[in-house]
């Protein structure tokens, strides 16, 4: 099959024009990482938030919930260090719900509406897979704060991972409608793929101070495990597509606009109040 | 856990073998359980099948209201609360799903009854969550009726229902609290906050008190029900039990009770509460609530765009059912 | 079409108890009917182990039969350690 799209980014990329160029390292490193890690759960429960009552089968819904809240428990942990380490009195609440969207830091796959459920599973499965690499290699981090969540989480997903798969490859190889959704799902999510791996300079930097990690390091075990998920579910491998990038500098989808305007209504508009 | 006698108890047929019948009543007046294969007459069976997966369609409906507000929830707290509520209302669908199937019914031909409207659900999901405050309320009024209802039927007749409330009332038991913790803060907050949980109040005061089912005069089937242990105590016992319980807490928010009729009673030792309107009540009943034709609408619209993933992994397994079979 | 077959779950609460049927769940085959029983009933840490079994595949005994089944169990009390009578001065038997 295919291989993952690569990313080729010129080493100092700030050619005119494209849609979004890496910057340099900014502000304050660990915070911006930290909502790196915070925005991609919140963003993703967010998500799999809105399946609650409309799944296919009622033990369908039951999972989806617990997806949720698994990575929403750790979007309330990484954002609340974010807070603490910003400094300036904010919490997990008060960055989750009074940021726009220039200022999120999550990647584009987990912004993506549910669509059909294939495609749920599709972002489900190429996040989880990444996310779980990911966590085992945070839970070493040279941060305890950052290694004990991940530590915590890598379990978490660890189930998302092998229940989104296992989804995947039932519905690649289940009836004729479902092999077309199923194919569908990935061909939507597959451009979002080259993002998780994305090494701008702050994740140079976040790695090489042994707080974060390599993200190249684990690319072919990850495209040798999502290759094998794709293999089993019959379908053909996805044709490489152009990468999109954008999401860890505040370069987001639409969507992402209109999921932060239903999520943070209440705290906008009653900024006085406390819940 | 809600339910409401929508349904008329079946009748007993002259057909049952009165030797047989005599020995199952005397078994459930001695409080023994009745389980799945053992004799039970048809309508036992029938007036079960009702109950149980009336109450289990009200879990799966009732996931609507609620889950209208889980993406708006204004805190990350207050998300995986409200989610993790919503879900459990989930889980008790299927318990009691499950609890009516081992009466003969499939859980699609009780799911295909809800979305023809042949099958019946609490009242009060037909009414709209218009605020935040809507869960507080719902929390706190809505699943404290449930709990008046469902504690007695821990100690139903029918072994598998009983079993399933028991696992129901322990989960839902932080269900209430964290409706009246969002009513505490709300009624202590901002005006705005404070009109929110008032109106929420005003909004499903009588709805609740309506959950639980016509009045006594009005419910010839009790004793039948209450002879055979699938119900334990009237629909006007557990109304006055809810509001002599529930207008001392809703004192504790300051918040006042939408009813000017509403007086403690020194000599009955109970609260008097106003007329209830019950054409109200039949008419939500007949499916003419405020949004009764959203909730089937979403409902039936999950079930049938859920049918090809249904469709797909049955297929699936049949193609490997020699690997996979247990 | 049909609904997904219905699966029986029993559950291992902690290590040294055995698995205690809790409920059923509907899954299309054994590997997601594992995952179903998970999300159904080990949400509140209820368990450490799971089964899951085909409903169809139970066989039970027939209530009708219960007085063959295990009436006759009833007058074997000399299986019962108290129906010995040992004086009281005798120790550890």
């Amino acid at each position: 099959m295919a291989s993952l799209p690569p990313i080729d980014l010129p080493s100092n990329a700030t050619g005119a024009g494209a849609f979004d160029a890496p910057a340099g390292v900014e502000g304050n490193p660990l915070f911006e990482y930290l909502l790196r890690l915070g925005d991609d759960s919140l963003v993703l429960g967010q998500r799999l938030s809105e399946w609650c009552g409309h799944a296919p089968s009622v033990e369908v819904d039951l999972s989806l919930a617990n997806m949720a809240l698994d990575l929403i428990g750790q979007a309330t942990l990484f954002l609340d260090y974010a807070g603490e380490v910003e400094g300036k009195g904010r919490d997990g609440d008060s960055l989750a719900f009074h940021r726009d969207v220039l200022d999120f830091r999550c990647c584009w796959l987990v912004e993506q509406p549910n669509g059909d459920f294939a495609r749920t599973m599709a972002r489900q499965c190429l996040f989880s897979t990444w996310q779980h690499l990911l966590f085992g290699r945070l839970a070493g981090s040279a941060d305890e704060r950052i290694a004990a969540i991940a530590a915590k989480a890598v379990k978490e997903v660890a189930y998302h991972r092998e229940l989104a798969s296992e989804w995947v490859i039932r519905l690649g190889d289940g009836t004729e409608e479902s092999r077309r959704r199923m194919a569908d799902g990935l061909d939507w999510t597959w451009r979002f793929v080259a993002e998780l791996f994305e090494m701008d300079p702050l994740a140079g930097f976040m790695a090489e101070k042994g707080i974060g990690t390599d993200l190249a390091a684990f690319r072919a075990d990850y495209d040798a495990a999502v290759r094998a998920v794709i293999e089993q579910a019959t379908l053909p491998p996805p044709p490489d597509q152009r990468p999109i990038l954008g999401g860890r500098r505040g370069h987001h989808s639409e969507h992402l606009g209109h999921l932060l305007a239903t999520m943070q209504f209440l705290p906008r508009t009653y900024p006085d109040a406390r819940w | 856990m809600y339910t409401t006698e929508l349904q008329k108890t079946a009748s007993l047929g002259a057909t049952e073998d009165p030797e047989r019948l005599a020995a199952f009543e005397a078994r459930v007046a001695a409080d023994e359980f009745i389980e799945p294969k053992d004799w039970m007459p048809e309508a036992y069976r029938r007036t079960l099948t009702r109950q149980i997966s009336q109450h289990a369609h009200s879990e799966i409906v009732g996931m609507l209201p609620e889950g209208n507000w889980i993406g708006r929830a204004p805190s990350l707290r207050r998300k995986a609360i409200l989610l993790a509520k919503v879900q459990d209302e989930a889980g008790h669908g299927l318990y009691l799903y499950s609890a009516a199937e081992t009466l003969g019914t499939s859980r699609e031909e009780m799911i295909e009854a809800l979305h023809s409207g042949k099958a019946k659900y609490s009242t009060i999901f037909n009414y709209p969550t218009l605020t935040w405050a809507d869960i507080g309320a719902i929390g706190w009024l809505v699943d404290g009726a449930a709990i008046m209802n469902q504690v007695p039927l821990q100690r139903t007749s029918y072994g598998p229902y009983a079993r399933a409330m028991v696992r129901v009332c322990k989960e839902e038991s932080f269900h209430q609290r964290q409706g009246y913790e969002i009513m505490m803060v709300l009624a202590a907050g901002t005006p705005d906050q404070k009109r929110m949980a008032q109106d929420a109040l005003n909004r499903w005061w009588w709805p609740s008190l309506m959950m639980f089912g016509p009045p006594d005069a009005d419910s010839p089937n009790t004793a039948q029900s209450m002879r055979w242990r699938i119900k334990r105590e009237t629909n006007d016992e557990l109304r006055q039990k809810f509001v002599d319980i529930t207008v001392p807490q809703a004192d504790a928010l300051g918040l006042s009770v939408p009813d000017p009729a509403l007086r403690w009673d020194k000599a009955r030792g109970h609260y008097d509460y106003g007329e209830i309107d019950w054409e109200e009540f039949y008419a939500v009943v007949r499916g003419e609530g405020p949004v009764a034709k959203e909730r089937i609408a979403a409902r039936r619209q999950a079930w049938e765009d859920g049918a090809w993933v249904r469709d797909a992994a049955a297929a699936h397994a049949r193609k490997h059912g020699r690997r996979e079979a247990a | 079409m049909t609904d997904w077959p219905l699966w029986e779950v029993f559950v291992r609460s902690k290590g040294g108890l055995s698995h205690r049927h809790v409920g059923s769940v509907h899954a299309p085959d054994a590997g997601i009917a594992l995952r179903h029983a998970r999300d159904t009933y080990t949400r509140r840490m209820e368990g450490v182990s799971l089964w899951v079994v085909p409903s169809a595949q139970i066989t039970a005994s027939d209530p009708s039969d219960d007085a063959a089944m295990f009436d006759p169990a009833a007058d074997k009390v000399y299986r019962h350690p108290t129906f010995y009578t040992v004086p009281d001065d005798v120790k550890h038997i």
